[in-house]
């Protein structure tokens, strides 16, 4: 096996959880590993922020501003920090288009599920945040399908993404001001856990739970692997 | 479709394998130029029973290879991971070559106005250049020790080629040299249109009929190029990167002329001048006429206990305050980017009189420090290799600690060595290797520096 990001052979030490064939495979190397920062310890109990406060100043904003104080979104849990590495590695598997790059994160994302969200009852649905048709056919694949297909509960593609400018080219001011750009294909009556890549100012991720709620949505919570 | 158009097309997409994203033209009028079979698709991803091949990269390394689901056709496909920051290749888009009418190169009667002189030494390696291009010889290497001027060795044999209308590309292994070359060769060609072309360059056409480029941008190409150059074929990426050497032999025409620089060729090729299959012509001298300095070895029996704390050898600062000419700088090359982290600042606490800095690969500023070290702003700098071939300082004496480190081989040794004495203003400079063990690597790099001293005439 290779490190999926350095291509340096992984040479696992022999003990009797690896002589188990049943045990997830490596996919990177001890010093890729290292990179990668899990997130722990005091956060923000809403986004997932390191933070020592209870709520952080940005979801004390929320709370205040987004529609008369009604947040859509519960709460999001992010499972890595967001560092030099990380955006180098999102950017290859995400603009570049290194599909199994994403299959490095798995086993972490599902973990943290299991953690956070294994009180939701088993009729949950895991809505991935869409790309628009246009970024679709431009990527070839949607990387937050792949994080929501490898959950353990129905993944209910039911958002639909009208074509705009890429998120990550914008300012902040523009992202919060912008268009609500999802509409709901399908409605969900159960809660749902929407699945992304990246949580930078949160305000995808609410534009997708507002239009969710509208359309009577009880609960909506949030699980991404990169609090940006 | 006129004349003038078609020609503007072959001038710029002759001689490429590019995917559809980087052919700049709109859907009908490719369409038109596939139909006409101007542009003729190639498979990306060629699979045998056996391997699977990337015909962008030649990448035939498993692990390198991902699946994917298509989106647009929903099958499962392969693509290739080597070449991924070039655009993604997968088998279901292929690679489009230009099959339409050949691109006819101006041909440059006297393009060079460049007005410096050759040396002796130098002319007789221009020449073989120079004939090598006339009579189309396959291949030829040029075996110029560290401060031949091989660059200027170059101008009457790119000269050569432009009268005859041929296209050249000049390969060298990173993108700083590229940088480098550029406006020098510019100034030796004041008239003709040179491209650069690296990662994050501003010119990303290649329409020129003389282009500087890296290694790894020649995988976009395919019998592109009449001559191509290759600068340090010795070096790091390119022998230890098997895709780069793909790209080269596939850049060139099938009739055209490779020709590779050098100052320490490696055993491939050294066997190959060695059993005459391989023609080469060896320029001995210095540009300023002075033999190479051939390393001193020191023995530091403490060395593994005092880098393991940093701290520089007492042999070393021995030799440092009692040197023949404190005037001059100082260059410090260590195995890795912690110990010339480390030891710069131990170096700082000793020696108070000396401005210290480090310098390494991962260093954002590294430019920067090395222009400074070159206008003599600082005394002493420590590095790691990558400061061992490609860059000149006036007046340095060098020194490697821990010589006998696995990353010092022979070549890297003779390239130290070489950064000595480059200035015919000080042409002698002083080289050290200290070390706890001599290896193989120091015995050969000595005695490979005599033996090219002993060609130069000098006893």
């Amino acid at each position: 096996m290779n490190c999926l990001w350095c291509d340096e052979a992984i040479i696992p030490s022999i003990t009797w959880k690896t002589i188990v064939p049943l045990t997830e495979p490596m996919y990177l190397c001890p010093a890729c590993t290292k990179e990668l920062t899990v997130l722990q310890g005091g956060r923000c109990r809403k986004c997932s922020r390191m933070s020592r406060k209870d709520l952080c100043v940005d979801c004390e904003r929320w709370q205040s501003n987004w529609s008369n104080g009604r947040d859509p979104l519960e709460w999001n849990i992010s499972v890595f920090q967001y560092n030099d590495w990380m955006q180098e590695v999102i950017s290859r598997w995400k603009y570049r288009g290194d599909y199994c790059l994403g299959k490095a994160f798995l086993p972490e994302y599902q973990r943290v599920f299991r953690q956070h969200f294994s009180f939701l009852p088993s009729n949950t649905a895991i809505v991935p945040i869409p790309l628009s048709e246009e970024r679709l056919r431009e990527r070839g694949f949607n990387q937050a399908e792949l994080l929501a297909d490898c959950l353990p509960r129905q993944t209910d593609q039911v958002l639909k993404r009208i074509h705009g400018e890429k998120q990550s080219k914008k300012t902040r001011l523009e992202r919060l001001t912008g268009k609500n750009p999802f509409k709901v294909t399908q409605t969900v009556n159960n809660p749902v856990v929407l699945a992304d890549d990246i949580y930078t100012t949160g305000t995808t991720l609410r534009h997708a739970a507002s239009v969710l709620k509208q359309n009577g949505c009880p609960k909506i919570y949030a699980l991404t692997l990169v609090r940006g | 479709m006129d004349q003038a158009e078609t020609k503007e097309w072959s001038r710029r997409y002759a001689g490429k394998r590019l995917l559809r994203s980087e052919i700049l033209l709109d859907d009908p009028l490719f369409q038109q130029l596939i139909n006409t079979s101007y542009f003729t698709p190639v498979p990306s991803i060629v699979r045998n029973y056996f391997q699977t091949q990337c015909q962008r990269c030649g990448n035939q390394k498993r692990s390198l290879f991902g699946s994917i689901p298509c989106y647009s056709c929903g099958n499962v496909h392969v693509y290739c991971r080597k070449c991924i920051d070039m655009g993604r290749v997968m088998t279901c888009t292929p690679l489009y070559e230009w099959t339409g009418p050949e691109m006819d190169w101006p041909h440059h009667s006297n393009a060079c106005t460049w007005s410096g002189e050759l040396t002796e030494p130098q002319r007789k390696g221009a020449d073989c250049i120079v004939q090598a291009i006339q009579h189309r010889e396959k291949e030829l290497l040029v075996w110029a020790v560290c401060g031949a001027g091989k660059t200027e060795m170059l101008i009457p044999g790119i000269t050569e080629a432009l009268r005859h209308g041929q296209r050249i590309c000049l390969a060298t292994p990173r993108a700083d040299v590229v940088q480098e070359l550029l406006p020098r060769l510019q100034q030796a060609f004041a008239k003709l249109e040179i491209q650069a072309l690296y990662g994050g360059s501003r010119d990303r056409e290649a329409t020129a009929q003389f282009i500087i480029a890296t290694t790894h941008q020649m995988m976009r190409f395919k019998h592109a190029f009449d001559t191509v150059i290759i600068d340090e074929v010795d070096a790091f990426p390119y022998t230890n990167d098997p895709s780069l050497p793909f790209a080269a032999r596939r850049a060139i025409k099938p009739e055209g002329t490779t020709i590779y620089l050098t100052a320490t060729p490696r055993q491939q090729h050294q066997m190959q001048i060695a059993s005459k299959k391989l023609p080469h012509v060896f320029v001995p001298l210095r540009f300023h006429g002075h033999p190479l300095p051939v390393p001193e070895y020191r023995m530091c029996y403490t060395m593994k206990k005092d880098l393991a704390t940093y701290r520089p050898p007492k042999a070393f600062l021995k030799w440092y305050h009692r040197r023949k000419h404190p005037e001059r700088q100082l260059l410090l090359f260590v195995p890795s980017i912690r110990l010339a982290e480390g030891l710069s600042e131990q170096l700082s606490d000793i020696l108070h009189d000396c401005v210290i800095q480090a310098v390494h690969a991962s260093d954002k500023g590294r430019e920067q420090k090395v222009q400074q070290f070159r206008n003599r702003e600082f005394d002493l700098l420590v590095t790691t290799t990558i400061l061992e071939r490609g860059v000149t300082f006036p007046a340095v004496d060098v020194a490697v600690l821990a010589a006998n480190h696995t990353v010092f081989d022979e070549a890297a040794l003779v390239q130290i060595a070489g950064r000595a004495g480059r200035s015919p203003n000080d042409p002698e400079g002083e080289v050290l290797f200290f070390h706890d063990g001599k290896t193989e690597a120091m015995g050969a790099a000595v005695r490979s520096i005599k033996r090219m001293n002993k060609r130069g005439g000098f006893r």
